[in-house]
């Protein structure tokens, strides 16, 4: 049964709607592989093999009653350690909320139990989201099933890896500037960041909450597609959700079409910077779209091009707000200072220093920093408040370019997959991962990643990401969906197909 | 020229709660300055005609009925605590005998 593994979520769903397969069997399929490949991938934190199996039970049963379940229900998923499970431990990656079972469930993750998927476990992560590679893990990198000695991207890389592992069909994740997009590219799989707003907020560990967005983490854009739907739409409990019907997603992939799409290049994200291989796979990508139909204009978002300055002057404002919260008084660690040069004994600023100085790793302390300096008294209108203004001009960019174009198209990362250890102490080589998916958080916009085929020099996947204007999350899974066909056409069959057999699997030595 | 020194790295440590050794201060205050030179390019195109944005969709207040909704139990509340006395969260004292 272990082919179970390799069906698509959508291919797993219709065998649990037509009784060949259960749940159970679904689900201990995957925790099976997860024992033969986690120890040398290390997608999971966690994984919740009882829960699970529990809740893939409870779903047989009521499929055996003949209840009318969600389309999804029975097909497993794993779920980013940024996201709030009750009863199951979430870390966000952090020494800080090592061991931290949450009281509460993620809006998402409610919606997850009640349609039925059980979840497996819980993914690796930069610390609390802060990365491109998994190495600013408290716990340890991720690594590339593809080539094992390389990042699978980051923040989730567990999420991208335990897809591209075959370990999960589905995964949940979170994307602040690229935190899904970039391990999709990476891995060769499909991620999808919502529009700002599209998708609850409400029990993700927050990182930069105007940035912030969860979305799906697929083999397919179908399977995206479903569990967007599932996951997406008002939340009452996120004042920043949007209190208006989700276009239709799952339908805009079953009939994509791309005559007469006008599609945009935009040239600022292309060209220096990019490896050969990536821009080669791009360029042939907009070819098939160019001959599927579609119309392709070259646009220019000149101010993309200091996005990068602005995101990682946001970003660690918002984070160093955030991450406040980690005071060692009511959850999390709490440090006792060894000497603290008085009689009286620590008082709770002197427990919050040690605290946050041993739970915190190096990105943690240099965004922290960086973030406070930028909203310090005499430093806010020259940091801060100057990045707000280039916020405005990127939005701006987007709103000229989707004027001329009905979505926007770029690699979704500059390279391939690094190797662990190459930028881990470089911040700015490590920043620059997110130069092409950013743009997207700082306006809003939706943007959907999947895989152009492998680079020539090294044989590893290369990322085709779409944006799409705010609220118009259907434009990109229609682009995302024709370029996949064609693509399947050009490959005989699904990208991951090549990717190496895993150590431990079935088959191959350990 | 933007700049951020040792000594200032030191204070916004102390003032974000984070205490930093010295080898740590050797190693972050470098990477953190030319990180802040990077990023202070964002001055060149922020004229003082653009507006700042602070988030990216036109969201207003939101209010919901004031009805009692079901929350966290005082046990569920003060599972995770590091500490805790009376069901209630035990924290360090907070002031100094010279206060």
């Amino acid at each position: 049964m272990s082919d179970l593994t390799r069906l698509s979520a959508g291919g797993l769903a219709e065998r649990l709607v037509a009784g060949e397969v259960s749940s159970v069997e679904a689900t201990q399929a995957h925790l099976d592989r997860i024992g033969e490949v986690d120890g040398a991938v290390h997608a999971f934190l966690h994984v919740d093999a009882e829960g699970a199996l529990t809740q893939a039970a409870e779903v047989d049963r009521r499929r055996g009653r003949g209840a009318v379940l969600h389309p999804l229900a029975g097909v497993p998923i794993a779920v980013k350690d940024l996201v709030a499970t009750k009863g199951i431990p979430t870390t966000a990656g952090s020494r800080l909320l090592e061991g931290w079972v949450p009281p509460y469930d993620a809006t998402i993750v409610t919606r997850l139990r009640a349609a039925g998927l059980p979840i497996l476990g819980k993914t690796n992560m930069d610390e609390f989201a802060m990365g491109s590679s998994t190495e600013h893990s408290a716990f340890g990198p991720s690594h590339n099933p593809w080539d094992l000695a390389r990042i699978p991207g980051g923040s989730g890389g567990g999420s991208a890896a335990a897809v591209a592992a075959f370990e999960a069909p589905l995964a949940i994740g979170t994307d602040t500037g690229g935190s899904i997009r970039q391990p999709g590219s990476v891995t060769g799989t499909v991620g999808v960041k919502p529009t700002y707003g599209g998708v609850s907020r409400y029990g993700l560990v927050a990182l930069a909450s105007s940035l912030d967005q969860a979305g799906p983490v697929t083999r397919t854009v179908l399977d995206a597609a479903l569990l967007h739907e599932l996951v997406g739409g008002h939340d009452p409990r996120d004042s920043t959700s949007i209190d208006a019907p989700m276009p239709a997603l799952v339908d805009a992939v079953r009939g994509a079409d791309v005559t007469g799409v006008r599609i945009g290049v935009v040239r600022e994200l292309g060209g220096e910077g990019y490896q050969t291989g990536v821009r080669a796979r791009f360029d042939e990508a907009v070819e098939l779209l160019a001959g599927a139909g579609a119309e392709v204009v070259e646009v220019s978002c000149p101010h993309f091009t200091y996005g990068l300055a602005a995101y990682y002057l946001i970003l660690p404002s918002e984070a160093s707000s955030n991450l406040a919260r980690y005071d060692a008084m009511r959850y999390g660690l709490r440090v006792a200072p060894d000497d603290v040069g008085h009689g009286d004994g620590p008082s709770a600023e002197d427990v919050m220093l040690a605290t946050r100085e041993a739970g915190f790793g190096d990105e943690a302390k240099r965004r922290i920093i960086l973030g406070t300096y930028a909203l310090s008294s005499g430093y806010y209108d020259a940091y801060y408040g100057s990045a707000q203004k280039v916020r405005t001009l990127v939005a701006r960019d987007f709103a000229a370019a989707f004027e001329r174009a009905d979505v926007l198209v770029s690699p979704t990362t500059p390279t391939t997959a690094f190797r662990l250890g190459e930028k881990v102490d470089d911040p700015l080589a490590m920043y620059l991962n997110d130069i092409a998916t950013l743009p997207a958080n700082l306006a809003g916009v939706p943007g959907l990643s999947l895989p152009s085929g492998l680079a020539d020099e090294d044989g590893l996947p290369a990322g085709f990401q779409v944006l799409a204007p705010a609220t118009a999350d259907d434009r990109m899974y229609r682009v995302g969906a024709v370029l996949e066909r064609l693509l399947l056409d050009r490959w005989g069959g699904p990208l991951l197909d090549r990717a190496p057999a895993l150590p431990g699997a079935r088959g191959v030595p350990a | 020229m933007p700049g951020i020194s040792r000594d200032d790295v030191a204070n916004l440590a102390r003032l974000a709660r984070i205490d930093l050794s010295e080898a740590e201060l050797d190693h972050l205050a470098p990477q953190l300055q030319v990180i802040v030179e990077s990023v202070a390019r964002v001055q060149e195109v922020a004229d003082a005609d653009v507006p700042p944005t602070s988030h990216p969709l036109p969201v207003v207040n939101v209010f919901r009925d004031d009805v009692v909704q079901p929350g966290l139990s005082a046990d569920e509340a003060l599972a995770a605590a590091p500490a805790v006395e009376q069901q209630r969260f035990s924290v360090p004292r907070i002031l100094g005998e010279e206060a």
